[in-house]
């Protein structure tokens, strides 16, 4: 068995209704895994940006590769891990916050560079942005006041420099 | 100029070339029926059941090289062929099956005889487009046809909404289709070509693997001429019989499962294998751990995600066969293999595919043989089973589009509706529909527009009143449990041809094989149907048990 490796694609497709199905149908009906996937129209309002976070050994990546270009909607298809990319991802965390907690938690947030969106006498919603790493650390303390609703957005991801 | 979209989608389907549809009427597809009445440049076939609709098509297409259409109402006409664009996705067949849908405001509201037709097909076929508006049809169906038929071809399916086929709106067929997100790549890289050429010049044991690729890529010639200029040793899988004469001395014959021993053991003694347009099946590979282990890979294929999905490749070209190997040709020259030639030679003497006649029985291989013996030049149409095997075997193809079959995804039923498609397709041939009794019947209904059409089409039925191939595995892997696969209750096949309105004919014994298919022959103004009443328990060898390696090949039981 060759070591798993995780992958993430930007999949430009055309802005129809139906593709996500087609790229969701490839995935369940190969037997390949999706860890995340986020979708949203770009600033070509006929084209749709799909981020695709996905894992498995090399000929397994190797054919979602292939079969996500065979897509007749699939414009193009980048492998963002084998450049050097940016990736962020979006998570909303409703905490149970005693008023005498808020302080502390306020503390930890501002670490995290994490805004306040929401504040009730016994809630915060705290709205955080990263990479995987940071925003798995940030759960990892704030569960420690309750956290009472999760919701990320899955990844969003770029290559650096010029190259698109 | 306005015209209704079923009148819009008749018009593109001219322009496309469309001489055939193949159809059964219903509720939401009745205004395109109503735009075919009278029609005289496309001739509407009217079908007994929607699954005969996709594998007439299918037949025409695999025949003719053009893409078949198909024609059904919406929920169960389509649901119905489902099965027949499953067979022509899993081959590549181009074909356009068309279906009717219920009014846009009834889309999702679980209305009379709808069905999410594009959800359900949508991982059998290469593209779907659902139409709800009637100034769409053109455009889509000038793209439908360009997808079936470029790249890898596939089926495509086109939904329309019932109030796009009756509103009218400007009609405009489009000059050419640009599609960005599609470009099929057609020539390999020289680069890659140049890699494979060498690896082709070191080889000492090298073989051409060739599938139905090469068919659909009208490429025989060229794999002819550059099997020829290289005197390399050739298998031809069993979608691309045909595509080398198999009656060349440098022919192996099929491959796999039930194909010939020299094959097999080519394969498990090869230093190079050429694999062009074919995909290394499990029924070719047996097990993947065994197959070709000696042996580089140039694999050539114009669909890169078949490149090394089953087996490492060293060599990936993508491509289309034609060019490729048209390429290939320029650079290659006779390859000095001599003792490889001698080995094949041996393998090809000491184990053709042979069978004992038992007792006085008719032996299904011989009426196959025989069954070549007088229609050499026919198109042959088989079902799937033993009959399939057996005639893949026994008949020797020799020209491309010969020889066609359900190979990837094996569907029983698919032949007579097949060989309607290939006839009307190919009026001046001879076709043979070679059948089982289990398959035979699954589609037996398109008989009566055989029968309509006056079309010549000799059925030939291996009747061993088995489920053959079931019954066979359960032979040999289930402890003789014959579990469903009893078909003695099986009707009087010449009678129910009698029936139904064509020739039927009985044949229970070996003195009467011949006379029975000389005087099928005669028979020009409609089909003829042939029970040929063979031996019960014969089964298919050589064979390769699943999951065993190619070298582990079972010639016949002892």
């Amino acid at each position: 068995m060759n070591p798993e490796e995780r992958h993430i694609f930007s999949v430009l497709v055309e802005n129809r209704f139906g593709v996500l199905a087609r790229v969701a149908g490839l995935f369940s009906g190969r037997g390949f895994n999706i860890d995340s996937l986020n979708v949203a129209e770009t600033h070509d309002e006929s084209i749709s940006q799909m981020t695709l976070v996905t894992h498995g050994d090399a000929q397994i990546i190797e054919q979602i590769y292939q079969h996500l270009n065979r897509l007749i909607d699939v414009i193009e298809v980048t492998d963002l891990t084998t450049g050097t990319h940016v990736e962020r991802e979006l998570v909303l965390i409703k905490l149970s916050a005693k008023p005498q907690e808020r302080a502390e938690i306020l503390q930890v947030a501002e670490i995290f560079r994490a805004r306040v969106v929401d504040v009730k006498p016994t809630s915060l919603t705290l709205e955080i942005t990263g990479d995987e790493g940071k925003l798995n650390a940030a759960i990892e303390v704030l569960d420690t006041y309750g956290i009472l609703e999760l919701a990320r957005t899955g990844k969003i991801a770029m290559l650096r420099g010029t190259s698109v | 100029m306005e015209l209704s979209g079923a009148r819009s989608l008749i018009e593109s389907l001219k322009q496309e070339g469309v001489e055939y549809i193949f159809g059964v009427n219903g509720g939401a597809a009745m205004p395109i029926f109503d735009a075919l009445y009278g029609e005289t440049d496309i001739k509407l076939i009217p079908m007994r059941h929607e699954q005969g609709c996709s594998h007439a098509a299918d037949g025409y297409a695999r025949a003719t090289g053009k893409v078949g259409v198909a024609l059904a109402t919406s929920g169960p006409g389509a649901t119905n062929l489902v099965t027949g664009i499953a067979t022509a996705y899993m081959d590549s067949i181009p074909m356009v099956a068309i279906t009717g849908q219920v009014f846009t405001h009834y889309i999702g509201s679980d209305a009379f005889q709808e069905c999410d037709v594009i959800g359900v097909t949508r991982p059998i076929c290469k593209h779907s487009y659902l139409i709800k508006s009637s100034d769409e049809v053109a455009d889509v169906v000038a793209e439908a046809f360009h997808i079936a038929r470029t790249g890898k071809p596939g089926p495509v399916v086109i939904d329309i909404a019932k109030d796009a086929q009756i509103k009218e709106a400007p009609y405009h067929y489009p000059e050419s289709v640009n599609i960005r997100s599609y470009k099929p790549q057609v020539h390999g890289d020289p680069s890659q070509i140049a890699k494979a050429v060498e690896l082709i010049k070191q080889a000492k044991r090298p073989m051409l693997y060739a599938g139905g690729g090469v068919v659909l890529a009208n490429a025989a010639a060229e794999l002819r001429e550059f099997t020829l200029k290289t005197g390399i040793p050739i298998t031809v899988t069993l979608m691309g019989l045909g595509a080398f004469p198999e009656t060349h001395p440098l022919a192996m014959e099929m491959p796999g499962m039930h194909g010939s021993c020299c094959a097999n053991y080519a394969f498990t003694d090869a230093d190079l294998v050429i694999a062009i347009g074919a995909r290394f099946d499990d029924r070719v590979t047996g097990d993947l751990g065994k197959f070709a282990p000696n042996a580089k890979k140039i694999h050539v294929d114009i669909d890169a995600s078949c490149i090394g999905k089953n087996v490492p490749i060293d060599v990936p070209v993508v491509g289309d066969a034609k060019s490729v190997i048209t390429e290939l040709n320029k650079q290659v020259g006779k390859a000095d293999i001599d003792p490889w030639r001698a080995q094949i030679q041996e393998w090809k003497q000491k184990y053709p595919f042979e069978y004992e006649q038992k007792g006085g029985k008719v032996m299904p291989q011989y009426v196959i043989e025989q069954i070549y013996e007088h229609y050499r030049d026919a198109i042959v149409v088989a079902d799937v089973g033993q009959h399939q095997m057996w005639a893949a075997q026994y008949f020797k193809f020799t020209e491309p589009r010969q020889w066609l079959n359900s190979g990837g995804l094996g569907t029983m039923g698919f032949s007579l509706p097949a060989a309607i498609g290939a006839q009307l397709g190919c009026p001046d041939k001879t076709v043979v529909n070679i059948n089982g009794d289990g398959s035979y019947i699954m589609t037996i209904q398109e008989l009566v527009p055989a029968i309509t059409l006056k079309l010549p089409l000799k059925i030939f039925i291996i009747n061993n009143m088995y489920l053959g191939m079931v019954r066979q595995w359960q032979e040999l892997f289930h402890g003789k449990r014959y579990s469903a696969v009893d078909y003695h209750d099986n009707p009087d096949f010449a009678m129910l041809a009698q029936a139904f309105g064509a020739t039927g004919l009985r044949v229970e014994h070996v003195e009467d094989v011949r006379p029975a298919l000389q005087k099928a022959k005669g028979i020009d103004d409609g089909p003829v149907v042939i029970d040929f009443i063979v031996a019960e328990e014969e089964n298919v060898f050589p064979m390769v048990p699943a999951g065993a390696g190619l070298g582990d090949v079972i010639r016949g039981l002892s």
